[in-house]
């Protein structure tokens, strides 16, 4: 059960956002951006402060995966470019990285090749 | 060379499978149009080149996303690997040719694309002048992945070095490493 979606760019900014229940917080678009603000900046702080580093420094740590709180969950999946599709959910869904990687084809298809 | 082949098969699937395709002879004679309008519009052929290069480059900034979400390729550890994926999935993908990489340079910051055939020169010829005057047909290429690249954290210089409409044998695309930039927020974006 989504309730809602951010889609942030590489320089924080947000994009995109949407609720989709009516059971979540309704944010105001200045809430929204500051939360995508935020968010971009503890996932850079995450990825650098990472103490795992697979063999080698080539491969950087992938960032914020999942944030889990007492009643939902939040997932992330940034691509390599940069840009961070944000899902909030409730806690049955464990991992949404599939759905998110479907939301970043549809993305690149319909949003980046609209004049 | 595992890693080649299998991305070799990546592209190859990604282009059965994931893309939309359309009539090849429309896309050439809508590029050759435009580059035509282009030279109506500018009259000096190197004008019409830094044209091309730009809106190459707005073009590869959104491309890189595309292939990226097609294909889930995962960043590229090295340069030689980018060349790799360049030739091997990137062009296979989009107009399902197969340039060659050589021409590797000492330090591994350059190396050269072959295109034994490009799709879009066929059907033109270039009037003499416009070979005179230094115009590179296919310049959209070389911005489509200097833009597509950039996005990937590198700042390159691509450049044509030969092309098959000027009387050389095959098109040779040049690419240089300039630096790896670091995480750095793109200009004007705030």
């Amino acid at each position: 059960m989504i309730h809602s979606i951010f889609i942030i760019n590489r320089s924080g900014g947000l994009i995109y956002h949407k609720n989709y229940s009516s059971k979540i917080a309704q944010l105001s678009s200045n809430e929204a951006l500051t939360l995508a603000g935020t968010f971009h900046g503890i996932h850079v702080l995450a990825s650098r402060i990472s103490p795992a580093t697979r063999g080698g420094d080539t491969v950087k740590d992938s960032g914020i995966q999942t944030i889990d709180t007492k009643n939902f969950r939040i997932h992330c999946y940034q691509t390599p470019t940069g840009i961070k599709f944000i899902a909030a959910t409730d806690l049955l869904e464990t991992k949404l990285t599939d759905i998110l990687a479907k939301v970043y084809v549809l993305y690149s298809d319909y949003a980046l090749k609209n004049p | 060379m595992a890693m080649a082949k299998q991305l070799k098969a990546t592209g190859e699937e990604a282009w059965k499978n994931n893309v939309e395709k359309v009539n090849a002879e429309l896309f050439i004679f809508t590029y050759g149009s435009l580059v035509v309008q282009l030279v109506k519009d500018f009259e000096d052929y190197s004008a019409v080149n830094k044209q091309l290069d730009k809106m190459g480059y707005n073009i590869g900034v959104r491309l890189i996303d595309d292939i990226l979400a097609r294909t889930g390729i995962e960043k590229c550890g090295d340069f030689h690997t980018t060349a790799e994926v360049i030739s091997k999935v990137g062009f296979r993908v989009f107009l399902n040719i197969a340039p060659s990489v050589s021409g590797w340079s000492a330090d591994s910051k350059e190396f050269s694309l072959i295109l034994d055939d490009n799709p879009l020169n066929d059907f033109c010829e270039l009037p003499p002048k416009a070979v005179q005057d230094g115009l590179w047909y296919s310049n959209v290429l070389c911005g489509v992945i200097r833009g597509a690249l950039e996005m990937m954290q590198m700042q390159t210089e691509v450049w044509f070095v030969k092309d098959v409409l000027r009387g050389d044998d095959v098109s040779e695309i040049r690419v240089k490493l300039v630096r790896v930039l670091d995480e750095e927020v793109p200009v004007g974006d705030e």
